[in-house]
């Protein structure tokens, strides 16, 4: 015992003090603020553009007074042929011109809009919008449909919804928000296993290139050494998590402090006021569109804290020692047989193909996960830590959370078992090259 | 005689290869005990049994006359062949660390390594990572791992190579004096004249088995062909049938040399009656065989060359 923690030490210090740990540490967050960073401003930004003129052909004549000013955008009609009209974008920047076929009514595909450069999909869209509902309301009109049925008919609808507690209690629920974080915690679940797991691999492949391995294996069992090897990695793994965790949601706040929601909520509340000014009309669609971001970002807050934010921790915790104990062993065995990268090739990949299909399971878990599929990649030990973890936000009963957790640790066992008695004959096999079968043999020697 | 370890009846059995044979080796304690053989021999085995690397599937070790058991590990030094350490760790991390395996408390690997830096002049490579250390720095760091907490039993395959000449005569020294302190030393290896200086006893493997065995008067004594160098001036002609000339050849300042030996039961002081009435004496003595021609001699023709 006393053996095995003197590994672990060794394997966390030499690990932690790397150049390598620190800089992913703390570059990592820093990584995820800075993207959070530019996503907001660029949702800032892109509503700050400078004043624009948009040059509007209009052979059909239905749109005269549809296109409004504001003081942003300047709209100017003109009779103009287009190739004339094209030649007058030239160097000014942020112009565009919209053409409107004479057919637009049967031929809505006609719609044309040229600019000096890309267009902005805000703007498209907002000059789409506005063609498509004029043409709506002419059609519905020929139909015999009046202008209050039309308003009447535009109806917002926007479910809150709801999951009941234990209690019968009804407790606001945001499917996104669980949708958000089961996907983000197979993925770093399965991030983790990965690296770990690889990193195990590099750790017995070191020892055994640098033959260090028999000075060590003479002081130490083979099998204490191998789990000193993987409980130590195991505690790196869970260090860069919490660091991540703890610098991750201290530059998040600090972010949001310095020009993430003010800013946000300001530039929202003129744009708020400028589509009023455009059309209420118009300002009720894109709002519906735009909800779906705005909601998740401002209310985040809110609908995280629907979530089983605990339960999910102390589960990610458990998943990932099981998961990762699961597959390092496998990884240390692989180690343990080979003596170089080329050759770990072929075996690291039937390891890996789990690791893989599990985040596939877990996308398709996302999106029911109360399926059978779901259910029962989530009770299998290889594929449960990352499809169970994706599966915890959207509330799993606590029997198939036990029972998943449990099949896991017999898993783990198993494999551990299993390496443990290819890695003590595979350690001291040099200039042999190995297959399966002879691996198999192995599983089966005497001390 | 005492002896620090018994190995009895000793089997192991490879898939298709049985590396050792009914092997039995004793080796006093406080001696120099070469362990000798070919490539393939299954020395490397026996030691890996020795330093429970793995188990016989016969056979039973005792050490110090107790049964071989995992607490054992920390009365046992071994330095194998192929040297490692960990490349990026620093020297005296990674000497903690090993003594600390060995079960040394870290105070007291501290207060070992101290004497240690000290006796070889390496102060200065404590905060060194092993891979700017040169090949010979870097055996003797290994040497160091392997005696620091003082074994009973030190385990050395051959401990010489990569060192220069200066180097391994340190080493050397370091070997006689860890005998005179009590512990002893099993020591395989190919160089004889190692062997030679150093062993007084010895247990030859071939082919998984043990061939020759016991301390370096016996052995020779076992291969001794009596017969004698002589060294004289003038000139060697009569010979009675109890004696046989091997070989004669003229050396410089009209000293010769010739080898005889007696085949019949005639004695000693015979064989010098008979020369000192043809010759005069320069130098009389026995040939005693060097470990060298005792190794080729029982290992045979089906030693490859390469390996002696």
């Amino acid at each position: 015992m006393k053996n095995i923690f003197l590994v672990l030490k060794r394997e966390y210090l030499v690990r932690v003090r790397k150049k390598s740990f620190i800089v992913m540490t703390i570059l990592t967050p820093l990584l995820i603020a800075a993207f959070y960073g530019i996503v907001v401003w660029a949702a800032v930004g892109s509503f700050n553009n400078d004043h624009k003129t948009i040059q509007v052909i209009d052979q059909s004549g239905l749109f005269k007074n549809q296109f409004k000013n504001d003081k942003n955008t300047t709209f100017q009609f003109t009779d103009e042929p287009v190739a004339t009209a094209q030649k007058k974008l030239k160097g000014k920047e942020g112009d565009l011109l919209v053409y409107i076929p004479a057919d637009i009514l049967n031929e809505p595909k006609g719609l044309k809009i040229y600019a000096e450069k890309t267009i902005g999909p805000m703007v498209q869209s907002r000059i789409e919008k506005i063609i498509q509902k004029e043409l709506r309301n002419i059609k519905l009109s020929k139909a015999g449909i009046t202008q209050e049925v039309i308003e009447d008919a535009n109806q917002n609808v926007n479910a809150q919804t709801y999951s009941l507690d234990d209690e019968g209690k009804s407790q606001s629920s945001s499917t996104i928000a669980a949708y958000v974080a089961g996907y983000a915690a197979a993925f770093l679940l399965y991030i983790f296993i990965l690296i770990y797991g690889a990193g195990v691999m590099q750790g017995v492949m070191e020892e055994k290139s640098n033959r260090i391995i028999e000075v060590i294996i003479s002081s130490v069992k083979p099998f204490h050494l191998m789990l000193g090897k993987i409980m130590g990695v195991a505690a790196v793994g869970l260090t860069q998590f919490l660091l991540w965790a703890i610098l991750s949601f201290g530059v998040t706040t600090a972010t949001q402090a310095i020009f993430g929601f003010n800013r946000f909520t300001a530039t929202q509340e003129v744009m708020n006021k400028q589509m009023e000014q455009d059309d209420p009309e118009l300002k009720k669609e894109m709002e519906k569109q735009q909800n779906g971001t705005l909601k998740v970002i401002q209310n985040f807050k809110e609908s995280a804290e629907s979530l089983p934010l605990t339960q999910i921790f102390l589960c990610f915790i458990f998943y990932f020692l099981g998961g990762y104990l699961l597959y390092s062993s496998l990884y240390a065995a692989i180690g343990a047989s080979v003596e170089n990268q080329q050759e770990a090739g072929q075996f690291t990949f039937p390891v890996m193909l789990p690791i893989i299909s599990a985040i596939f399971f877990a996308q398709l878990a996302i999106n029911q996960p109360d399926g059978s599929l779901a259910f029962w990649t989530s009770m299998i030990p290889f594929t449960s830590p990352i499809v169970m973890m994706a599966r915890i936000p959207f509330g799993v009963p606590a029997w198939e959370i036990a029972l998943s957790m449990a099949l896991l640790v017999l898993g783990f066992v198993g494999t551990t078992w299993l390496a443990a008695r290819i890695y003590r004959v595979g350690i001291l096999m040099y200039g042999k090259k190995v297959n399966y079968k002879e691996l198999s043999k192995w599983i089966f020697y005497k001390g | 005689m005492s002896y620090i370890l018994e190995a009895h009846n000793i089997v192991k059995q490879y898939a298709t290869h049985r590396a050792l044979d009914d092997v039995s080796v004793n080796v006093p304690k406080g001696s120099i005990f070469g362990l000798l053989g070919p490539n393939g021999a299954g020395k490397t085995s026996l030691i890996r049994i020795i330093t429970q690397i793995t188990a016989p599937d016969e056979g039973y070790i005792l050490l110090d006359g107790e049964c071989l058991r995992t607490q054992h590990i920390q009365q046992i030094g071994y330095l194998p062949e192929e040297r490692g350490l960990y490349k990026k760790m620093k020297v005296g991390e990674q000497l903690l660390y090993l003594a600390q395996l060995k079960g040394l408390s870290e105070r007291e690997a501290m207060d070992k390594l101290k004497i240690w830096f000290k006796k070889f002049d390496i102060k200065t490579w404590w905060t060194k990572s092993i891979e700017d250390l040169s090949k010979g720095m870097q055996q003797k760091i290994q040497f160091v791992a392997t005696v620091m907490h003082e074994p009973k039993l030190i385990i050395l395959d051959e401990p010489f190579s990569g060192f220069d000449p200066i180097n391994a005569n340190l080493i050397k020294d370091e070997i006689l004096e860890l005998r005179s302190k009590g512990s002893t030393i099993i020591f395989s290896t190919h160089r004889m004249e190692s062997v030679e200086e150093l062993c007084d006893h010895i247990a030859l493997v071939h082919q998984s088995k043990v061939i020759l065995n016991g301390s370096k008067k016996e052995v020779k004594d076992q291969f001794k062909e009596n017969s004698y160098t002589v060294n004289f001036r003038g000139v060697l002609s009569d010979f009675n049938p109890d004696f046989e000339l091997i070989s004669q050849k003229n050396g410089e300042e009209g000293i010769n040399q010739a080898n005889i030996r007696i085949v019949g039961q005639a004695s000693v002081n015979q064989l010098v009656d008979n020369l000192i009435n043809q010759v005069e004496l320069v130098a009389f003595h026995e040939n005693i065989p060097s470990f060298n021609q005792i190794f080729i001699k029982a290992v045979g023709d089906k030693m490859p060359v390469e390996t002696l």
